[in-house]
């Protein structure tokens, strides 16, 4: 094998262990929140500075096969989106410790009792990030299509946590603050499912060359 | 053109050169197979592929110059603004398309006289005008300023890359529409390279181009289309932005990324 070919293995591989990361810091920051497990809030926390150090080192690595090999083609697809992909993962893991740190503050106040369904929507996007890095391993741009199809599922389901949470707290003044954690932490889950479709466009302009963004009438 | 990957040809009218089911013979060789190709009005198409490809050759076929090697034969048709240029008179045909080969190849001459020659040989200009014409075309070729001093010095006396751009004022001497250009830049650095690329672009608002290049990047840089041959055959033309982002074959994937064979 050519050792740009190494290179951009090399490249791919990291993306896939940030990856790792990422998905293991939105998996135990949802847990933290569900099962009010303080330990499992701390070790993102914890982790945080190992997504970054990763986006740096991502990032030095692409630029570097860019400035070098003038990559094109297939190539040139691969290190742009890797480029773009790393940033959203990097965000992934910004939202994950935002929920860990609702997640902690949570489980210090007494437990609300709303009909709402945050493990539901976390279940949701799961899913949506998992199919999506798939994706990216694969180079599937049918499961990356699937992934947009997701994302107005995860939408709806924030504005009816936001309702509900809305009629709670005029009747619960008391439970305010928890009431806007879980607002806080739809917000996120939704952003990070947001990420993640960005993460399927991205697999689409490497698979397929074309650019699916803001343009949703052609991503059948 | 029936393939995809052939890409959508220029229409028609815009087309300076229409190059139809083109056939080209060594002897019993054949060295092009039915390559068919719009060249765009004045702009820069450049012709890409590995050594053999047929390229070069294709290139030469464009003014005739490929008739200069003997046991040669073509079939097919190339039309130069709707004209057939293979029933045209060469002289003629040579002056509308001029070329520039890879090593530079001034006359044993001064610099005045060897952008001076082609205008003497058309007949006719003489003193003044003849004068402003050799300045006009070195202004052209982006040389004047560099050896105006130098003018009746001989030719030889310049550097590479000022030898190469002396060709192309030579070439510019006679107002040609059309300008083939076969690996020019391959013998020079990487400054007179980039003085050469900018002259093409300038010179495409009078002039039609067409570049064959080993380097992609030159390729990808200068032309707004792109030509992969590939055994004698054009495997795709298109857009140079399309090309080289999303080839429409894997061919042409492979020889631009560099996985070739």
């Amino acid at each position: 094998m050519r050792h740009f070919e190494e290179q951009l293995n090399e490249l791919r591989q990291r993306l896939l262990e940030m990856s790792g990361l990422v998905e293991s810091a939105i998996y135990r920051s949802v847990h933290a929140v569900v099962e009010r497990d303080e330990s499992l809030a701390h070790r993102v926390l914890e982790n945080e500075s190992r997504i970054n150090q990763m986006q740096i080192d991502i990032d030095d690595m692409a630029v570097r096969l860019l400035a070098l090999e003038q990559p094109v083609a297939i190539d040139l697809r691969l290190i742009t989106a890797a480029i773009k992909i790393n940033n959203d993962l990097e965000r992934m893991g910004d939202l994950a410790v935002s929920i860990a740190e609702r997640a902690l503050s949570l489980i210090h106040e007494p437990p609300i009792h709303a009909q709402i369904d945050i493990p539901y929507m976390a279940s949701l996007v799961e899913t949506m990030v998992r199919k999506a890095l798939d994706a990216f391993v694969k180079r599937d741009s049918d499961l990356a299509r699937n992934v947009l199809y997701s994302d107005d599922a995860v939408d709806n389901l924030r504005n009816g946590i936001y309702k509900e949470m809305i009629l709670y707290m005029e009747d619960n003044p008391r439970s305010v603050p928890q009431a806007l954690s879980l607002v806080f932490i739809a917000r996120n889950l939704e952003r990070i499912a947001d990420h993640s479709t960005n993460i399927a466009e991205d697999v689409l302009f490497l698979v397929e060359g074309i650019d699916v963004r803001h343009h949703a009438e052609v991503r059948t | 053109m029936e393939d995809e990957a052939l890409g959508k040809p220029p229409q028609a009218r815009s087309a300076k050169i229409q190059v139809s089911h083109l056939d080209f013979y060594y002897g019993s060789v054949q060295a092009l197979y039915n390559v068919s190709l719009a060249v765009p009005q004045n702009q820069i198409t450049a012709l890409i592929g590995p050594s053999g490809c047929g390229k070069s050759t294709f290139l030469r076929t464009l003014n005739r110059m490929s008739e200069t090697v003997r046991h040669t034969s073509v079939e097919g048709e190339i039309l130069l603004d709707g004209e057939n240029i293979f029933s045209v008179d060469l002289v003629a045909l040579r002056r509308r398309v001029g070329m520039v080969f890879q090593r530079p190849n001034p006359f044993p001459k001064t610099v005045f006289d060897n952008v001076a020659y082609g205008l003497r040989v058309n007949g006719g200009t003489r003193g003044a005008a003849l004068a402003d014409a050799v300045e006009a075309s070195l202004r052209r070729a982006a040389l004047w300023d560099e050896i105006k001093d130098k003018l009746h010095k001989s030719a030889y006396a310049l550097s590479g890359g000022q030898q190469q751009r002396l060709c192309i004022a030579r070439a510019l001497a006679v107002n040609p529409e059309v300008l083939l250009l076969d690996e020019p830049c391959s013998a020079l650095d990487p400054i007179s390279t980039a003085k050469i690329e900018e002259l093409m672009f300038t010179l495409q608002e009078n002039c039609t181009l067409v570049i064959v290049t080993h380097s992609m990047q030159q390729a990808a840089r200068v032309s707004s289309h792109t030509g992969f041959f590939l055994l004698g055959r054009l495997l795709e033309f298109n857009e140079t932005n399309i090309l080289f982002k999303r080839p429409g074959r894997k061919e042409t994937e492979d020889y631009i990324t560099g996985r070739f064979g």
